[in-house]
């Protein structure tokens, strides 16, 4: 059941803020595709451009937002040229979209019914009882026990976990074929978190849509994404399958993540953290992004921006590091 | 080692009022429900468990911000459970508490000089002496002097914890208890924190309460764990052997919960169905029943008590657990 033609291609994505402070250059080339069926993960810090990433793709960036420069192909069209009639058909249809924060997509002032019937009729042509009883079976689906009951309900009457799980099941109400789905377990206990997880994957192979999974939680990337971007300040550094990530990470920034996170082993050793803080988007450095807390800077570093270089089949690296044969031999193993 | 801080049997109950126009007390929510443990001198006792198990609840008790239900909060030997006034303002000097969000609690309006010397003009420390100080604890936490007149917002989130944390030292505290200190933060400074309050914790002989959701920032910087499910202790011991060996049905799920980062390793999942009850209205009998995959009929009945369940002092409130005695 392999289709190997992309759903989804994001070609060479800048988006900028042009605020009266300057351009904060939030995503500053990012490229990507993503195929039915797959889970993509995006990697990186708070800031580092994941969220207006996802926005762009969605066309919910406005001003002082700007999409200043690339293509996202979806099934080969170009939504950057659509309308925003013409997005509104494809927002929560074709590309759906799930939030850390269920309140983004749930209005409290509805009842559960109203909101999932509303999303329904906007989409299916369905009458109001036929509606219904797709979002009964959709809370049922997503694990929600007594669904005709809870339809009943607002927002706040649920958990947090129930809040999460309902915004799943809208984002599903189309059977979309791609699902963005940002940081949605970040806010949730890793119980809760376990069951989401799980219930995305059971969809996904059901439904067998392409998803978007942006976190920064690099055990849920190991657990759930076929291929990983990892960003910082607003550029892709990496992007391999996930077994490569983890295997043979190259970026120095990517090693840094791995090493931050404590591991539950026995031996406790003290954790390498990255020294330092992002740099401000306004005003970038010259030379790599990264360089002023890289361990393995060199004085090139701060001079050159390096490319993203493809370094081996399926594993780009944005890294001077990788640019000649001579610097490699200082790469640790 | 001594304990610092013995806890028996605290309880904190949140009274539930009826509405209308003298309301009535209609129940409680029992946030903390007969906690006992101790924390010895210089050691670190973490504490886990589901939002809304009564975490910051048992924090702030132990704090006396919240004046406790019943129990006991033995500190240094001595009975704080009640005291007021002059003694209780003088143990606050001993005991601190550091926020998850440093930014709701520091005042954004003062600079990070007057935030750092706050707590020592409070207690009335010399100027001269303050201003040693404040020198000294921006350098051990990592903020240069020259920031000592900028305001929170014109840090970064890290860099507000780091300030959170010089505050919370300023009167050499032996307790200090952390909650929730390095939730909000990236993982690359989330290791920096970390880092730093190991080192403090060395250089400045302190005690810490670590009170976290996430179970691998909590084993990399306990001695020991209690875990808390609906206002209790479910099970507690020394770190390696608690996440190695976990013995209540209620760990052994949270800890298999945890994604782990390394895509070759297919994790034994016990999923745990539902949320957790509202602690306004707990089950009966043990309070995991309703979640437990291996509950059977005493445990919905018997609210089962902290047991022994290894040789090495490990302890579990579990009907299905065998009791081990010690020294052997
Ligand atoms: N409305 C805005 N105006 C100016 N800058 C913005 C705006 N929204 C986002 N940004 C900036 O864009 C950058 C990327 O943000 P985002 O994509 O939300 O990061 P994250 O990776 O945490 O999701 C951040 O530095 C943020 O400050
Ligand atoms: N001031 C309060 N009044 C009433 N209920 C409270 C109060 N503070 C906390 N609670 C309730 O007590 C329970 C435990 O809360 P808390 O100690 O904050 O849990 P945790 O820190 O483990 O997430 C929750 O159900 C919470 O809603
Ligand atoms: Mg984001
Ligand atoms: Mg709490």
């Amino acid at each position: 059941m392999e289709n190997n033609t992309p759903i989804l291609e994001v070609k060479d994505l800048h988006t900028h803020f042009l605020t009266k402070t300057g351009a904060v250059k939030a995503v500053d080339g990012v490229s990507f595709d993503i195929k039915p069926g797959e889970t993509l993960g995006i990697v990186g810090e708070s800031g580092s451009g994941k969220s207006i990433t996802a926005m762009s793709i969605m066309q919910l960036i406005s001003p002082p937002g700007k999409i200043v420069q690339g293509e996202i192909l979806f099934e080969g069209e170009n939504l950057n040229n659509k309308t925003e009639k013409e997005m509104r058909k494809i927002r929560g249809k074709e590309i759906s979209m799930i939030f850390q924060d269920p309140m983004t997509s749930l209005n409290p002032v509805f009842t559960i019914e109203k909101q999932m019937v509303e999303t329904i009729r906007t989409h299916e042509a369905m009458n109001k009882k036929q509606a219904k009883q797709r979002a009964v079976e959709l809370l049922d689906l997503v694990g929600i026990p007594d669904p005709e009951a809870r339809l009943k309900n607002y927002p706040h009457e649920f958990s947090g976990g129930m809040r999460q799980r309902a915004m799943i099941a809208m984002a599903l109400a189309c059977n979309p074929k791609v699902l963005i789905a940002d940081e949605p377990t970040t806010a949730l206990d890793v119980t809760i978190q376990a069951q989401i997880l799980e219930l995305l994957a059971k969809l996904q192979k059901e439904l067998g849509m392409a998803i978007i999974m942006i976190t920064h939680d690099l055990g849920v990337v190991a657990e759930v994404c076929d291929r990983v971007m990892v960003m910082y300040a607003g550029k892709p550094v990496e992007f391999t399958d996930v077994l490569s990530l983890f295997d043979h990470a190259k970026h120095p920034y990517t090693w840094g993540l791995m090493h931050s996170i404590p591991k539950i082993t026995d031996q406790k050793q003290k954790l390498e953290a990255i020294e330092g803080l992002p740099p401000d988007l306004r005003a970038l450095p010259k030379g790599c992004s990264f360089a002023a807390r890289c361990k393995h800077a060199m004085d090139s570093c701060f001079e050159v921006d390096p490319s993203f270089k493809q370094y081996q089949a399926n594993h780009h690296v944005r890294c001077l590091l990788y640019e000649n044969e001579e610097n490699e031999k200082v790469v640790p193993s | 080692m001594s304990s610092l801080l013995e806890v028996k049997k605290l309880k904190k109950h949140f009274p539930v009022k009826s509405g209308g126009i003298i309301p009535r007390q209609t129940g409680a929510v029992k946030a903390v429900d007969g906690v006992s443990f101790d924390v010895k001198k210089g050691e670190t006792l973490g504490l886990v468990g589901e939002s809304g198990c009564g975490k910051s609840t048992a924090g702030r008790a132990i704090l006396k911000l919240h004046e406790p239900t019943d129990g006991e909060i033995i500190f240094k030997g001595k009975d704080i459970t009640n005291v007021q006034g002059e003694q209780l303002r003088k143990l606050r000097q001993e005991m601190q508490l550091i926020f998850q969000d440093p930014y709701a609690s520091l005042n954004p309006r003062k600079t990070v000089e007057q935030i750092i010397t706050e707590p020592m003009k409070i207690f009335n420390v010399p100027k001269r002496e303050r201003q040693k100080k404040l020198s000294r604890l921006m350098d051990v936490v990592g903020l240069s002097s020259y920031q000592k007149d900028r305001y929170p917002h014109q840090f970064s989130g890290g860099q507000r914890q780091r300030i959170g944390i010089a505050r919370s030292l300023a009167l050499d505290p032996d307790l200090v208890i952390c909650d929730e200190p390095v939730s909000a933060l990236d993982v690359s400074i989330q290791a920096q924190v970390v880092n730093l309050m190991e080192d403090l914790q060395q250089e400045f002989d302190l005690t810490y309460i670590f009170i976290a959701h996430d179970l691998s920032v909590v084993h990399h910087i306990s001695d020991r764990v209690a875990v808390m499910y609906l206002g209790q202790i479910v099970e507690i011991g020394e770190v390696g052997e608690l996440y190695r060996n976990p013995k209540h049905p209620y760990t052994q799920a949270l800890l298999s919960a945890i994604p782990e980062a390394n895509p070759h390793k297919q994790k034994e999942r016990i999923l745990i169905k539902g949320d957790l009850p509202s602690p306004s209205n707990p089950p009966q009998g043990c309070k995991f029943h309703t979640r437990c995959p291996l509950a059977e009929d005493i445990c919905k009945q018997v609210n089962p008590e902290l047991k022994q369940v290894s040789e090495h002092g490990q302890q579990a409130a579990c009907h299905l657990v065998k009791e081990v005695v010690a020294g052997h």
